[in-house]
């Protein structure tokens, strides 16, 4: 059951979606001090903190792909082309990965 | 919890999902527009300061993530970690304030000054 398309979407969905729970407060503090902006703008330019930036915004694509995934089955009338719908959510994961890594 | 409980968290997380799927499709495109060359706080607060439209977006971006979140990490604490008890759902609560506020007070500041 383990090796499961299904499952392992599951568990991606479940993983960034508490990576995201999180980051929010931290992301919200962080802009709720907007004279400070600069300085914490400096601090991430640093490598580690962009591949941080990059795995969290993966994150939010690969949660929403998931939710995406997960509303279309549960509302949906069932049709076969449901069965791609994993497929398709990990196609938005890479092209958002792509285009932010190039835009960084 | 009663079933009623149950089904109004469930529909509660749906809706925001809902909600939350259009906003994060145009977050993401935002933070990859607004990446490209570097970010600053000048250039941040330039598109933001004084934009009705972005305020009552992002507002509603950090009501919904406040009613989802939450929900979603109860799952999670019920599931992996046993955590069951109303201490777990006073804790979510908690949670969900902290967020609405950090959040609305993190829209206000980019957005109003």
């Amino acid at each position: 059951m383990k090796q499961h398309t299904s499952y392992r979407a599951f568990v991606v969905h479940r993983v960034s979606g508490i990576a995201l729970a999180c980051f929010l407060p931290a992301h919200f503090w962080v802009l709720g001090n907007a004279l400070e902006l600069d300085a914490f703008l400096k601090w991430t330019e640093q490598p580690l903190v962009k591949l941080g930036e990059w795995a969290i915004v993966v994150a939010l694509a690969a949660h929403l792909g998931g939710g995406l995934r997960v509303l279309a089955l549960e509302f949906l009338p069932w049709q076969s082309w449901q069965k791609s719908l994993a497929a398709a959510a990990g196609a938005l994961v890479v092209a958002v990965g792509l285009a932010f890594a190039l835009a960084l | 919890m009663n079933p009623r409980t149950e089904t109004t968290l469930w529909i509660l997380q749906r809706a925001s999902a809902a909600v939350l799927a259009l906003c994060v499709t145009v977050h993401l495109a935002t933070i990859i527009y607004a990446v490209r060359g570097g970010l600053t706080a000048a250039e941040i607060l330039a598109r933001t300061r004084g934009n009705n439209a972005w305020l009552a977006f992002y507002a509603l971006f950090v009501v919904a993530v406040s009613i989802h979140a939450p929900i979603g990490l109860r799952a999670v604490l019920g599931e992996w970690l046993g955590w069951r008890a109303r201490s777990r759902d006073f804790a979510l609560v908690l949670f969900a304030a902290a967020l609405a506020w950090l959040g609305l007070h993190a829209v206000l500041g980019v957005f109003l000054g």
